[in-house]
């Protein structure tokens, strides 16, 4: 592919201004094609690359008033005022535990549901059970709050009074700290693993079936069969989904946290979008919040980069 | 060659999975019964039914009596049908050219579409665009900034590429243009993929909720989901859906909100036997080519 590549390109090098004539020969065949792309790329562009210009706020002290032409710059005095506040320390040990926990406990029961589902004959059963189980995927976070407070809501949800009636007395899940990061990873589970064992599944029904008629011809169970061809046969989806989970390390889930967020468990649920949030869009401090966003972004470039980069090095294959 | 410890851990995975399958949907099932019990019920029984004996709708009526309710349904139905629609327009649009190699520039479009996915400006660098523009508290708010799902759009372009080739040249050959080949050949084979990805936008638009807190602040203009976070949130329901208090003295705040959250989960579920159909292959392409 390569080679073929190489040689249709040599003979044009020398030959510049033909082969820019070519170009715009081919920009003018392209036209209808070019005009059907335009309004995707201004969305593209007035949506993620111009955001992407405004990250300036972050290096100015940004007014409303001013606007971003008028605002004196500062440099990097809002990344050391944010380094330096007392919340720092708390948002990014939030974010951290919150991302991590989710990692472990979303990542592995996806895979082991899929593994489970992997081993059932039955195709209807089967069926069934990835039907209901994906379902909840398609909820939103608010109706997951809605059922979390239906068996949590103090005094009248299912398990408080369970607990209640048991004499285990008062149960205040939703405000408690010790629970909050628990709950987070319990209703994400919940509503996501069906969802995650898909991509799984489809893994393991890439796995050529000829591998296993041989195995149990050789007399290989169950466990022996799972060791050595379905779990190497779904190594690489594993790997793959680690990496865009470090390149997301940071980002512990704005929109579970920010509605299963309250006042009694800022200490152990604030983390940096849902402090960003607050800063810039509820104290009106921009610049700050901006700046934030950006270690954020930046952050979570560096980690999937270098997740790519291990994951090559280490033998598999990376994303690119 | 099935041994008999086989046998049972076949017993135990189907035993296992049955109810695990039983517990995702029974959280389901208890909003449902804790928004048509009785109150009478409830209280008879100490705080929660199973199995209600009766079943009364009034917590349904009182709540499409309110205002709040009906307004923030029609603000949604209404992002959730113009936004998919300019969704697949525009996805569409964007991913027939970028799935032929001749498309001039496609190599560098794609490239710098995909590291939208990688890296983004951040939430208040957006917002102060959405300000700028003057999309800030309009329903456009909630439409436009989500016209192109990154996502989506990668599906896309992997189905077109998949598209057989040769019936598209033969269009050609006939003298169509691009824009016709599109219309007429390459679209109606496209139905699968095209209901797949208007289901997975019409979701979306439809449990959006980030876009309404952060983009819209005028009341009036509050999707469903806003309203039903802030009245999860409150302690008396009655006064966040201006509804008629001494009406509403005579249901628990508990069984109106549930009722909600069941009002909102009903689209989903309608829809879901067709989600279900499409949207498995659809993942496949995504996570395999993406």
């Amino acid at each position: 592919m390569n080679q073929t590549l190489a040689q249709t390109k040599q003979p044009a090098a020398p030959l510049k201004s033909a082969a820019r004539r070519k170009s715009f020969a081919s920009l003018y065949r392209g036209r209808w094609m070019i005009l059907m792309m335009i309004p995707g790329l201004l969305y593209y562009l007035l949506f993620h690359y111009l955001p992407m210009a405004g990250i300036l706020i972050a290096f100015q002290d940004y007014n409303l008033m001013k606007g971003i032409w008028k605002s004196p710059w500062v440099g990097f005095e809002h990344f050391r005022t944010m380094f330096q506040s007392p919340d720092f320390p708390q948002i990014m040990k939030n974010t951290l535990l919150i991302s991590i926990y989710r990692m472990i406990f979303n990542m592995i029961p996806d895979m082991l549901l899929a593994l489970l589902l992997n081993e059932i004959r039955s195709k209807w059963f089967k069926k069934v059970v990835q039907s209901i189980t994906y379902g909840p995927h398609f909820l939103s976070w608010i109706i997951v709050y809605g059922i979390v407070f239906s068996f949590f809501a103090p005094g009248a949800g299912l398990i408080t009074t369970l607990f209640r009636e048991w004499g285990w007395g008062e149960l205040n899940l939703l405000t408690d700290p010790d629970y909050f990061r628990s709950l987070l990873v319990v209703s994400d589970l919940w509503k996501n693993v069906g969802f995650g064992a898909i991509i799984y599944l489809a893994a393991l029904g890439s796995i050529n079936p000829e591998l296993y008629e041989a195995a149990a011809v050789d007399g290989a169970g169950r466990w022996r069969k799972m060791w050595n061809i379905t779990l190497p046969g779904i190594r690489s989806v594993f790997v793959l989904l680690l990496i865009l989970r470090m390149g997301s390390i940071l980002d512990a889930g704005f929109d579970q946290v920010y509605i299963f967020l309250n006042a009694r468990v800022f200490g152990v649920g604030d983390i940096i979008d849902t402090w960003v949030f607050r800063q810039g869009l509820e104290q009106l401090n921009f610049s700050i919040a901006a700046a934030t966003g950006v270690f954020k972004s930046l952050i979570g470039l560096i980690f999937i980069l270098g997740a790519n980069k291990i994951a090559k090095k280490v033998g598999g294959s990376g994303i690119w | 060659m099935v041994t008999k410890t086989d046998r049972i851990v076949d017993g135990a995975l189907y035993v296992f999975l049955g109810l695990f399958a039983l517990s995702t949907l029974f959280p389901l099932y208890f909003v449902v019964v804790m928004s048509i019990t009785p109150y009478t019920e409830v209280l008879r029984n100490g705080g929660f039914v199973i199995w209600p004996s009766s079943v009364t709708l009034e917590a349904y009526e009182q709540i499409l009596a309110s205002a709040r309710i009906p307004d923030a349904l029609r603000i949604t139905l209404i992002v959730t049908i113009v936004a998919t629609t300019i969704n697949l327009i525009v996805t569409t649009l964007l991913a027939y050219p970028l799935s032929k190699k001749s498309t001039p520039g496609r190599n560098g479009i794609l490239l710098a579409i995909i590291f939208t996915m990688l890296f983004n400006g951040g939430l208040i660098p957006t917002y102060m665009v959405i300000r700028e523009l003057g999309l800030y508290n309009t329903i456009w708010a909630m439409i436009i900034p989500g016209t192109v799902s990154t996502f989506n759009f990668l599906i896309m372009k992997t189905y077109f590429e998949g598209l057989p080739q040769e019936i598209e040249e033969a269009a050609r050959i006939d003298g169509c243009g691009e824009i016709a080949t599109l219309w007429r050949i390459v679209l109606p084979l496209s139905a699968p993929i095209l209901a797949t990805i208007g289901l997975f936008y019409g979701v979306g638009h439809w449990n959006e909720y980030f876009k309404g807190i952060m983009y819209v602040s005028d009341k009036d203009l509050a999707p469903i989901q806003v309203v039903l976070r802030n009245m999860i949130q409150t302690p008396s329901v009655s006064q966040e859906l201006s509804l008629n208090a001494s009406k509403v003295a005579q249901l628990p705040p508990e069984t109106i909100k549930m009722a909600t959250v069941t009002v909102a989960i009903m689209p989903i579920v309608l829809v879901y036997p067709f989600l279900q159909k499409y949207f498995t292959k659809g993942v496949m392409i995504g996570a395999i080519k993406g």
